[in-house]
């Protein structure tokens, strides 16, 4: 029972730092480590559902094995894309604004 | 029956199809040949969908097939229903005329990376049609999010990859939000099934705590105004077909998502105050959305804002479901938003597939250099001005029928103010469409340097598209139809192992 709520408590702040730095960093890399994190977080959480008595629930490991197949891809694609934008020039801040695209 | 045993094969094939597509578009090496493959895959799948339709307007009755026999909890099972069946249908329809003209657009070059990103893109967005169970939603949406991040980036530039790399962001953390409320669901009811969570689902905090998060992921990827950021750069700076296909179908996925979470599977979650203010975020939408394209420089970006108008009355079906102090869902209201996507589905890409030969043709969209665009591309511009019709709303287009029943819906739940709105948001889509159209028929300049009118095929298509946006305002007997299949539960349950 403690270990789940660990796990909880733990998912909850993991989720609430990346959410954070998604939202309030302004350099890509950072938004996506924190967007990273947040991923993280909600495995946690999810992974705490796992276990009923004595009984381990094998549904939430399958999800959280395929959220992290589905969050690597996602990451490499943002790298990917990243390291176009740098080798293009200039560097990775946000300053895309949509009037001059 | 013979019949009745193969028809729920046609779910998992709906699926399997563009994903075949997409792989045997990575290993033939001749442009012609994956051309040829791909339309030939494209036609398949209208054939499918024509099929699932046929069979739950015949049958009345809709369909779930358990893959490899698993079933619910642990195998993946995929359903289909009126509404999942329209958007099939659509989506297949759309496919087959976008896959047409990109076999025109695409250079060499860019046609080995295209196809099968575009294969991919339209397994996920199948698959988020036809999916069962809350995660393999999430799946679907990634893969069919991931997909459309990398076709934005195909554009090549500096601002596409920028704007493909935002809308990356974005799409990772609106699944990642849907994920969390998932993950609080599976707590509260130890089950991930939409058909299991609708009979269990409750009236209590937790629910409503996942229900605000699952809203708020797809909000992010549907981009209702005030999250609609990504959108505009997005959706302007990709290559004509899959601007076409990012406003005419993705976001509309998530919508329908958002559609299936709060009338059906978390439906005693929902609560008055969410309804209204949906649909009041929508209100400002449709309003920022028009002016937004009223001051848009550029064609595509015009027509993108465009879309975040639209997206606006699409949400006006939260308020609008329900009449005041009752529950009861009315099937009027619905109808009325899938006939919007339906119509605006068909107008916003034969919008931007005109846009895209504009583009092609000038090498810019610069809307104040386009004086004189009815003498070079008449076709583009008489696809511009039909769509147009239909985005504005005007008789008989899909678009009149749509807010003509959404109208009705406000007069008689009560909320007649909410059709003010509307007719606003209608009146100033005539003034944008109106200062394209009037910059396109202004002859007063020095002959432009090639007058002769543009002889390309492509323009055929968007043209197509502009008419099947017109004509679905004639027929809307067999969508209302199919429609009453909608939110029943499903009654025939068929696996490959009994």
């Amino acid at each position: 029972m403690t270990h789940d709520l660990l796990f909880s408590i733990t998912g909850v702040v993991l989720i609430g730092i990346g959410l954070f730095g998604s939202v309030a960093s302004t350099h890509i890399i950072k938004k996506l480590i924190a967007i990273n994190i947040m991923g993280l977080g909600i495995f946690m959480i999810f992974l705490s559902t796992a276990r009923h008595g004595m009984i381990t629930d094998p549904i939430p490991h399958a999800v959280v094995l395929t959220g992290i197949v589905v969050a690597i891809a996602g990451t490499s694609l943002c790298l990917w894309l990243a390291l176009k934008i740098h080798l293009l020039g200039e560097d990775t801040t946000e300053e895309v604004n949509a009037n001059d695209v | 029956m013979m019949s009745d045993l193969l028809t729920p094969l046609l779910l998992p094939l709906m699926v399997a199809t563009p994903l075949i597509a997409a792989l045997v578009s990575i290993l033939v090496g001749s442009k012609r040949l994956r051309v040829g493959i791909s339309l030939l895959f494209a036609i398949l799948q209208v054939l499918i969908a024509l099929g699932l339709v046929l069979f739950l307007s015949t049958y009345q009755s809709a369909i779930r097939y358990e893959l490899g026999g698993w079933g619910a909890p642990l195998g993946i099972d995929l359903t289909v229903d009126g509404l999942s069946a329209l958007m099939l249908m659509l989506s297949s329809v759309l496919v087959l005329v976008l896959s047409l003209y990109s076999s025109q657009y695409f250079s060499h070059q860019d046609s080995v990376r295209f196809w099968p990103l575009w294969w991919l893109l339209i397994a996920g967005l199948n698959a988020v049609f036809l999916a069962a169970d809350a995660f393999n939603i999430f799946v679907a949406l990634e893969i069919m999010g991931l997909s459309a991040v990398a076709l934005v980036s195909l554009g090549g530039s500096r601002a596409a990859l920028m704007s493909a790399l935002r809308y990356a962001l974005v799409g990772l953390l609106g699944s990642l939000l849907y994920l969390l409320g998932v993950a609080l669901l599976y707590r509260a009811y130890g089950t991930l099934d939409l058909l299991m969570l609708s009979t269990v689902a409750d009236h209590n905090p937790l629910t409503w705590v996942s229900l605000s998060l699952i809203s708020l992921g797809l909000l992010l990827k549907t981009a209702l105004l005030p999250l609609h950021f990504w959108l505009p750069a997005a959706h302007s700076s990709a290559p004509a077909p899959v601007s076409a296909v990012l406003s005419a179908l993705v976001v509309k996925a998530s919508f329908y998502l958002l559609m299936r979470f709060w009338f059906d599977v978390l439906s005693p979650a929902t609560n008055e105050i969410g309804m209204t203010a949906l649909g009041v975020l929508g209100a400002v939408a449709i309003i920022w959305g028009c002016v937004a394209a009223l001051r848009a420089q550029r064609l595509k970006l015009l027509i993108a804002y465009s879309t975040v108008a639209q997206i606006g009355y699409l949400f006006l079906l939260f308020p609008l479901a329900t009449a005041s102090g009752s529950s009861m869902i009315n099937a009027g209201t619905i109808a009325a938003v899938v006939y919007f996507i339906l119509a605006h589905a068909l107008a916003k890409a034969a919008m931007f597939l005109a846009a895209g030969d504009i583009q092609s043709y000038y090498g810019h969209d610069n809307i104040n250099k386009l004086k004189g665009l009815v003498l070079t591309l008449p076709m583009a511009v008489a696809t511009f001005a039909i769509a147009g019709v239909s985005l504005i709303g005007l008789p008989p287009s899909g678009g009149f029928i749509a807010k003509w029943l959404l109208l009705e819906s406000a007069i008689s739940s009560g909320k007649w103010w909410w059709a003010v709105i509307m007719l606003m948001g209608g009146l100033l889509a005539a003034l944008y469409i109106g200062k394209v159209l009037s910059i396109a028929f202004n002859q007063d300049i020095d002959r432009p340097t090639v007058h002769r009118p543009a002889q390309n095929r492509s323009a055929f298509y968007g043209f197509t598209l502009a008419i099947l946006a017109v004509f679905c305002g004639f027929n809307t007997e067999w969508v209302l139809n199919l429609l009453e299949v909608q939110f029943e539960r499903p009654l025939m349950t068929s696996g490959g192992v009994q």
